[in-house]
């Protein structure tokens, strides 16, 4: 459990960062919090042969609050402080019940929001939160640089992003949800600090005593991160009741279709979906 | 005032929480020039070895580099016994996933994988046999093609008992219980995995392994019969040893490889496991099947019962106690502590190409613990009677006992903990939140497990089993040293228990000494008396009654001496705070006068008396039960099968308690992984042997999120089997949590009708009971 041999580079600027993913390509990986990289090097399932860590690129770790309309997460804001932050409103919220079930503590404190996504395990939080917002993602490289809708980030293979070998995700625009809407997550894993089997992260405009609009998207049914179409159609427009909840919680479970493994069969992973959506309407309704 | 029975704090913990511990890595990392090898092994679990290819010049040792080393074999002398050979680097067959195939050595052992990476090792790979059932039909592959197998294929044992009547109390019984109990896979997963150090003295021509191991004497001895040299060429040392449970008692072939490698190429070298290694072939414990029938009498007498034991073995055998432990204990054993004339029993062990089994704290007791109360529980549903009253009509209450199979059971508390258990646990109070519970759609459940465990037991049952070679006895040698201190060698190797701290307190009583001024010397074939090491729940038995034995005779020689210096009678001596008087007199003489004169003035001793105060005793008992009561209370989430524990609660009887605390930690600790047992670890594997809980993202130890506060009550019944009054506690824990788990699922989910007989009951498979019950009642999915 040693990694194979490796360069290493810890460039002080953007550009330099990006000149060294032009030079190496394929050959090179990002190293941020390193929470998941590391791990896999050790194991030996990814054998880079440079490292290029951003821990000291400036601007990185900035969460930017100023634009009255949306947030912009730098890509190495630890998790640790997005738990933590003091982002107003639901959207803050929603950071901080997402982050708590990110890992364990030590985790927290090293891994980052862009290497999660950048990652793109199919039970990340963060990359269910950033689906269910449409989060925008921004990427720069040598060439220049471009913005990715969450829908586009993520392919439906796991561990799989639209990231070019040598484009850097610098940052993250999430919208400010509105106060009047109702966020809510749930999670089930075998122990505290796990992946997630199933999640759900949802997020609930009301109208009074209706549903205007929801957003929910799941993690661990599928090879990225998923939104409940049918589930959030179900809801839009009707009253805010259990009944209403049990069939996007009911629609959820059928319009997915999970791949069993040791943790689960693919009944299973339904059945929790079913459970995790309940709770996470429940929570945002609440 | 006595030392023994106080929670004194352990004086081994000091250095282990300020990272002063040495263990086998960091004494490693402290010798120069350490060279680390790593192995390279097989990628599939059966087939033939076309060749091993390597980079030209490189350090690559195969079983080719080793040609005067013989195979390993441990025997058991029973005609029902087949014995397995297992060779120290696989050379023709591989057997079993992550087999040893050969060894590379280099700086580090980042360069030693690295080079790992580069051997090829062409093996034609061929069909695998991974389940225990499955091997036995005939056309099943063979997994040791070529040894008869006159009791089957893959039949490796085949144990049968039988009670004369057992028919009659079958035909006679107004109920029988079926059940069908499976423990899956696990590893004990200490979490220092395995790790060795070699060192040839190229000077001396001696061979030093420092090793994470509890039997460093069988080690020693094991490493010369197979290496073919003399075991004075040999030492072996134990560090500090972060867990061990069974890991490390068995001899690995990991360890053997290495001391030749060390040998042949005069260096010192170290193999440090890492968790992958470990979770793929260290050793693996559990995987066994039990089919069970109990015979009822509608008071829920049981009357008979009828087990056909299956137990997978994996590839080969362990050594020195063989595949036969599991099997063989599961079927003498498997009564425990209920009244029972009539009993039949089949157990059989079965070879696979699965990763070799070794015991694993508790060995077949979890499981059969296991066994025997889901039968309790299922009968007295059956027979609609409370799960309490059913056990104390059936729980042995007079002694000596002695089981159907003939073993005799010493006097303990078995009713009585179940007493003092439904009281800890208020069961009244709970059984009325329950049905306040399940009018709001929860399910609360509670679950209690009562069992005795032999313990402390000596060479006579070992030797029951018909080992080649019989464990037991255990030495204790012990020196009073010039100024009075004590030093005390031991033969047991203890590993994280605090055996040092408890001895120090035992032989402080003694002797008139304070525990501080005792020194325990363990661990080292070159300083320590021949013995059996730590495992089996017997170091505080057999180790501390050999120490009780030592110390009366050195006491009886300071008595001795002291008498003689003061002209009294060695009778009317006592010897109390550092120093021998004469009893009810203030006349006296301190330990440490007595120590000068026997050591630098020995010509004033009495005559015939030889210089020096060192004396030794070899204790070797035929073993004690320990027993105890676990209850659980559990809530069952319906939804997604998780199961959370909301109370634990113990009634333990150890017999004398030499420390309070070290016995609670023990009764945690094993509580813990009966836990994990229950809900959490499972080693998994797909059709084709790959393991797929490879490492501990999937294999999942609970944590102290999942694991509740464990409630300890002590019960101390002295029985005369032990001469120090104590029982053996180490297993206990890991024993009685399975049980009383799977029983409070099972009644939290009775109303659903649903009875939990597989373990570990991970959430998917709750769950998929639970969808089965509803879709059987609702006529529909919920
Ligand atoms: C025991 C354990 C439990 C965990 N549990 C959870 C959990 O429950 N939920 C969860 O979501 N995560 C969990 N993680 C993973 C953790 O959250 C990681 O921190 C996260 O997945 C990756 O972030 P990182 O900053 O550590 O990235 P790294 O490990 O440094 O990198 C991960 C990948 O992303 C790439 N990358 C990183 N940053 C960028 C960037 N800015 N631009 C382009 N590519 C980039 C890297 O090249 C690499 O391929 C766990 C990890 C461990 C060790």
């Amino acid at each position: 459990m040693k990694p194979a041999a490796f360069e290493y580079h810890a460039p002080r600027t953007l550009e330099e960062a990006l000149g060294l993913l032009h030079e190496h390509q394929d050959e090179a990986k990002v190293l941020a919090g390193g929470q998941s990289l590391v791990p896999a090097m050790n194991f030996r399932l990814a054998r880079p042969a440079v490292l290029v860590d951003i821990a000291h690129v400036p601007g990185l770790d900035r969460i930017e609050t100023n634009d009255p309309a949306s947030v912009t997460v730098g890509a190495r804001v630890r998790h640790l402080d997005l738990e933590h932050n003091t982002i107003a409103g639901p959207l803050g919220s929603l950071f901080a019940m997402t982050g708590r079930w990110v890992g364990h503590y030590p985790i927290r404190v090293r891994g980052t929001f862009g290497g999660s996504l950048a990652h793109a395990d199919p039970a990340a939080e963060w990359c269910a939160l950033a689906s269910a917002l449409d989060a925008e993602l921004h990427c720069r490289s040598t060439s220049g640089s471009r913005t990715v809708g969450a829908r586009d980030f993520f392919e439906q293979m796991a561990f799989t992003t639209c990231l070019e070998p040598d484009e850097l995700l610098v940052g993250v625009r999430l919208p400010r949800l509105s106060d009047s809407c109702g966020v809510g997550m749930a999670e089930f894993a075998r122990r505290w600090g796990d992946f997630a089997i199933v999640l759900a992260v949802t997020a609930v405009e009301r109208d009074g005593d209706s549903i205007a609009r929801a957003r929910i998207a799941l993690g661990g049914v599928a090879g990225g991160p998923v939104r409940a179409s049918n589930a959030e159609a179900a809801l839009a427009g009707r009253p805010a009741t259990a009944g209403t909840v049990a069939e996007a919680a009911a629609a959820a479970a059928e319009e997915v279709d999970p791949t069993g493994d040791i943790h689960g069969s693919a009944d299973y992973r339904r059945d929790l979906v079913r459970a995790m959506v309940t709770r996470a309407l429940d929570q945002a309704l609440a | 005032m006595r030392w023994t029975g106080r929670s004194l704090r352990r004086f081994e913990d000091p250095a282990l929480v300020r990272g002063l511990g040495r263990f086998v890595a960091d004494v490693a990392d402290q010798h120069r020039g350490t060279l680390h090898a790593a192995f390279v092994r097989s990628p599939v679990p059966a087939g033939e070895i076309r060749s091993i290819e390597a980079p030209p010049g490189a350090p690559v040792l195969t079983a080719e580099s080793f040609p005067g080393i013989r195979t390993m074999c441990a025997r058991l002398d029973r005609p029902d016994f087949v014995a397995l050979e297992t060779p120290v680097l696989a050379s023709d067959a591989v057997r079993h996933p992550g087999e040893p195939v050969a060894l590379v050595v280099a700086g580090s052992r980042a360069e030693a994988e690295d080079l790992a990476e580069q051997v090829v090792v062409d093996i034609e790979a061929t069909r695998p046999v991974l389940d225990a059932t499955a091997a036995t039909d005939p056309d099943a592959p063979t997994v040791h093609a070529g040894l008869d197998m006159p009791m089957g294929n893959n039949v490796v044992l085949d144990a049968r008992f039988a009670t004369e009547g057992l028919e009659a109390a079958f035909e006679e019984a107004d109920e029988i219980v079926a059940l069908d109990i499976r423990a899956h896979r696990q590893n004990a997963l200490p979490i220092e995995a395995r790790g060795a150090l070699a060192a040839h003295d190229r000077g001396t021509g001696r061979t030093t392994l420092t090793a994470a191991n509890q039997m460093p004497h069988m080690l020693r001895t094991a490493l010369a019969d197979i290496l073919d040299i003399g075991e004075a060429e040999l030492r072996v040392v134990t560090p500090e040893v972060g867990g061990a449970f069974g890991q490390k008692m068995c001899v690995p072939r990991e360890y053997v490889a290495l001391v030749a490698a060390a040998r042949l190429l005069g260096a010192t070298i170290a193999w440090i496991e890492d968790r992958s290694e470990n979770l793929l072939a260290s050793w693996h414990s559990r995987d066994h099947s039990y089919l069970l029938r109990g015979a009822f009498n509608r008071s829920g007498m049981l009357l008979g019962l009828d087990a056909d034991i299956v137990c997978n073995i994996g590839a080969y055998s362990n050594y020195p106690v063989t595949f036969g432990v599991e099997p063989l204990m599961a079927m003498a054993e498997l009564p425990g502590p209920y009244r029972l004339s009539q009993y039949r029993v089949r157990s059989r062990a079965v070879t696979t190409n699965m990763c070799p089994i070794a015991p694993y704290r508790g060995v077949s007791r979890p499981v059969l613990t296991l066994a025997m109360e889901r039968l309790m529980d299922t009968a007295a549903r059956r027979l609609d009677l409370d799960p309490v009253e059913i056990r104390r009509a059936n729980l042995v209450s007079e002694f000596p006992y002695s089981m159907p199979t003939g073993l005799p059971v010493d006097p303990g508390s078995y009713v009585e903990t179940l007493d003092a258990a439904v009281e800890a646990l208020d069961l009244e109070g709970f059984r009325r939140r329950q049905q306040q519970a399940a009018a709001e759609g929860r399910y609360l459940g509670v679950g209690f497990s009562v069992f005795g465990e032999r313990t402390g037991y000596g060479t006579p049952a070992f030797a029951a089993r018909a080992m080649e070679i019989t464990p037991g006895y255990e030495t204790v040698q012990l020196e009073m040293n010039p100024s009075g201190d004590v030093t005390a060698r031991i033969g047991a190797s203890p590993h994280g228990q605090g055996l040092a701290t408890a001895l120090s307190q035992l032989l402080a009583d003694e002797l008139g000494v304070e525990p501080r001024q005792v020194a325990v010397v363990h661990g080292d074939t070159d300083t320590t008396p021949y013995g059996w090491g730590t495992f089996a729940s017997r170091s505080m038995v057999i180790a501390g009654g050999a120490a009780k034995l030592a110390a009366e005779r050195l006491a009886a020689q300071l008595r001795e001496i002291a008498a003689h210096h003061l002209e009294a009678s060695p009778d009317d001596i006592r010897l109390e705070d550092g120093s021998a008087v004469v009893a009810g007199t203030s006349v006296g003489v301190t330990l440490p006068e007595i120590a000068r004169i026997a050591h630098h003035s020995s010509h004033l001793l009495p005559a015939p008396m030889e210089p020096g105060l060192s004396v030794s005793a070899t204790y070797d008992p035929g073993g004690t039960f320990s027993n105890a009561c676990h209850a659980a209370v559990v809530e069952v989430d319906p939804d997604t099968g998780h199961v959370r524990l909301e109370r634990f609660v113990v009634i333990a009887d150890a017999g004398l308690e030499v420390n309070p605390m070290i016995v609670e930690g023990q009764i945690h600790g094993g509580v813990t992984q009966g836990i994990a047992n229950a809900l959490y670890e499972e080693l998994v594997t797909d059709d084709d042997g790959n393991l797929l809980t490879a490492s501990l993202m999937d294999f999942l130890p609970p944590t102290v999120c999942e694991v509740p506060l464990i409630e300890v009550t002590h019960v101390q019944t002295i029985t005369d089997a032990s001469i120090t009054g104590a029982k053996g506690v180490g297993e206990g824990g890991a024993i009685g949590a399975p049980a009383a788990v799977l029983n409070a699922i099972s009644d939290a989910l009775s109303p659903l009708g649903i009875e939990v007989d597989e373990m570990p009951a991970t959430p998917s498979r709750v769950r998929e009971l639970i969808r089965r019950a509803q879709s059987t009642t609702t006529g529909g999915p919920t």
